[in-house]
């Protein structure tokens, strides 16, 4: 994986499409098709948000539907939710994931329970580029699911893919709930699939993906985390001759447990892997939903593999120790495969 | 001139009943009153159109009833009944209405008007003539949700009218705590928006300065706000006894009661008698107990009804067995069976 974008290939109606492309793409195909998409945050217009993702977006859509906001993410999540109430399909950007803090109270009270108090339902997407890796420190870094995944009216997704990132953005816009979209940044550039040009691809929200199929052990991941994850699964595969299967949840909430539960009861053993903390990370969930459902199946205990329980640090000798590495996957997956 | 006084009347009748109604234990929550603004909400509202969209407070219940809200709504609110607009989900004002053009807020404060700039967007982009308006106690103003709001129409220069209700309490603080000014105007001339203070307990002047604003909203003039001067007689809630109040305050302010003002008008200008106001308040009241009564005879909603609506596809709202005892308990989950067919699949580890 180079960080250097290499000249585009393409054949046979294919391109190579970067995951930030995937992502650009997703948005540019449904603003084509459906003119009620829009648009808006800081920076997205005139410089073409700070990952270039909108680049161009302002001259060919015009400023009624790519609009450049104040810095207030209460404000932008806010205008999103009347813009869904008035039957538009708006997608708020946060320039980066850290920055929903401040919109907090907009997404947990009045998007979240929106439908279920007043029966108007928000269908908005809240998107930003999450996780760590790139040196940016505690405020540019961090992985923000389990703020919100006990909060009962949001969906959450995180691709791992080119193609998921296109197909769960472009399901997300389309869906009438609020979805919050996690955009690894890490990926932005190192990730690449070959996709069809201008073909739309539509991944449903709430559907997991077997990105390794295996035996011995089932690996529960989901964002940067599922090459991670793989990684190990290969190295434990050529080293140990054991056979991981790694699940790509793809949709934090609605959560595919059913997926899930039908590994853990084929290989016996279950590892769940993420980038965020680990006290009160989705992982915890999981293992809950494991534990009422298929207990009687494990030969092992659960086994968490996450960042450590502190902020991100900005040193790459202090974010390299506190992210998950591929040889902490290893050694937790021996253990469990030992046990 | 009649309609602006029957609707104020209403709300506060509504009020008494509501208040009534609380001391017989038949309102599930808290009681929040608006004795005292009355004026503010209905000639706010007045000004308004068809199509326009409205976001009150919990004290503006009488620009509810201007846009066309059945009183019979509130009481089912309050009361938590199944056919109230949330389905007995949410209480107060906190309803969303399309058709009425009635956004709901929600409890923490400020919020509204984020929301309410989302639709007044959306005006523009499509290019409808249509206006936004919204309210604040000032005590609401001061919330980060209320500032950020307020950017976000300037900048965008949004077709949106703020009222802003200086009724000189939130909850148990003085509005002279909350802010370093006197005139609560200067706090919106921050934001580079016209503002125009007024007697908020004279339902013509605010009346008058609503309609300038929306008008001036509908033809491309952006957004306006008005400092409604008024007060807040009750407490912030019917459990509150206002103890803080000094007396005396409370005895002035009483002295410009928005109803009473009105009356006079009415009856100097000669556009009803003493008598013509007694039969409207009579014929407020008349429909005011037939609605409590057909309210209290309303059910409360499903108690299974709190897992629907969560989101637009049913089959998301989550129905797992083992999270409620009742009415599908643990014993309805065979675990022997459960347990038993088990072993052959699996009989290894530990």
């Amino acid at each position: 994986m180079s960080e250097d974008p290499p000249a585009t290939i393409t054949y046979d109606g294919l391109r190579e499409t970067t995951y930030l492309e995937a992502i650009r793409d997703a948005m540019r195909e449904e603003m084509l098709r459906d003119d009620t998409v829009f648009i808006l945050g800081e920076d997205v217009g005139a410089y073409g948000g700070a990952f270039k993702i909108t680049e161009g977006f302002l001259a060919e859509f015009g400023p009624e539907r790519v609009i450049d906001t104040p810095i207030s993410e209460a404000a932008i999540v806010g205008a999103a939710i009347g813009a869904a109430h008035m039957g538009m399909r708006p997608i708020a950007e946060m320039q980066f994931i850290d920055f929903i803090a401040p919109a907090f109270d907009m997404i947990v009270n009045f998007a979240a329970k929106s439908r279920y108090r007043t029966g108007i339902g928000a269908g908005i997407v809240i998107r930003g580029p999450c996780g760590g890796g790139s040196r940016s420190g505690p405020f540019h870094s961090q992985n923000v699911e389990s703020f919100f995944a006990n909060v009962p009216g949001l969906k959450m997704v995180a691709p791992a893919t080119a193609s998921d990132a296109k197909g769960l953005l472009t399901a997300a816009i389309r869906d009438p709930d609020p979805v919050l979209y996690f955009e690894h940044k890490f990926l932005y550039r190192r990730v690449k699939e070959m996709l069809p040009v201008g073909e739309e691809i539509v991944v449903p929200l709430g559907a997991a993906r077997t990105h390794r199929p295996g035996t011995d052990l089932t690996i529960v991941t989901y964002g940067a985390m599922v090459w991670k994850s793989a990684e190990a699964a290969d190295l434990v595969s050529l080293e140990d001759g054991r056979e991981i299967e790694v699940i790509d949840l793809r949709s934090i909430r609605p959560l595919d447990i059913d997926t899930i539960v039908e590994s853990v009861r084929r290989t016996g053993r279950l590892l769940i892997v993420h980038e965020a903390p680990k006290f009160g990370g989705f992982a915890g969930e999981i293992t809950a939903q494991v534990c009422e459902q298929a207990f009687e199946w494990l030969d092992a205990p659960i086994r968490r593999v996450t960042a450590i329980d502190t902020p991100v640090p900005y040193a790459p000798t202090l974010e390299d120790y506190y992210l998950p590495q591929t040889e902490d996957i290893v050694a937790a997956a021996r253990w469990l495969l030992a046990y | 001139m009649l309609a602006l006084y029957r609707h104020m009347v209403l709300t506060r009748a509504l009020e008494d009943r509501l208040e009534s109604l609380f001391k017989q234990g038949h309102l599930v929550g808290g009681l929040y009153r608006c004795l005292g603004q009355e004026a503010t909400a209905v000639g706010s509202s007045y000004a308004l159109e068809d199509g326009d969209w409205l976001a009150p407070s919990i004290r503006d219940v009488g620009a509810l009833y201007v846009r066309g809200l059945p009183p019979i709504a509130m009481l089912r609110q309050y009361a938590a009944r199944e056919a109230s607009p949330c389905g007995g989900k949410d209480n107060t004002t906190h309803f969303t209405i399309p058709e009425l053009g009635l956004l709901g807020p929600i409890s923490p404060l400020g919020t509204q008007l984020c929301v309410l700039n989302g639709m007044a967007l959306t005006f523009k982009q499509r290019g409808e003539p249509r206006v936004c308006m919204t309210y604040q106690g000032e005590g609401a103003s001061r919330t980060g949700a209320s500032h950020e709001g307020f950017v976000m129409a300037a900048a965008l220069d949004l077709p949106i009218v703020i009222l802003l209700e200086h009724n000189r309490w939130s909850f148990g603080t003085r509005s002279d705590r909350a802010a370093a000014v006197e005139d609560w105007s200067h706090t919106a001339e921050a934001y580079g928006l016209p503002v125009r203070s007024v007697d908020g307990n004279d339902v013509l002047e605010v009346y008058e300065a609503a309609r300038e604003a929306v008008d001036r909203a509908r033809t491309g003039g952006g957004p306006g706000v008005i400092v409604a001067e008024t007060y807040r007689m009750l407490g912030h809630a019917q459990h509150d006894p206002q103890k803080y109040v000094a007396p005396e305050e409370l005895e002035e302010w009483r002295t410009r009661d928005p109803i009473r003002r009105f009356e006079r008008v009415l009856v100097d200008e000669g556009w009803l008698s003493e008598s013509g106001c007694e039969e409207i308040r009579t014929s407020v009241d008349a429909e005011l107990a037939e609605a409590v009564d057909q309210v209290l005879a309303e059910p409360h909603p499903e108690p299974q009804t709190a897992r629907t609506r969560v989101f637009a596809d049913p089959e998301e709202d989550p129905e797992v067995p083992w999270t409620r005892v009742s009415p599908i308990g643990y014993a309805d989950l065979n675990l022997t069976e459960s347990r038993g067919s088990q072993a052959g699949l699996h009989g290894g580890g530990r």
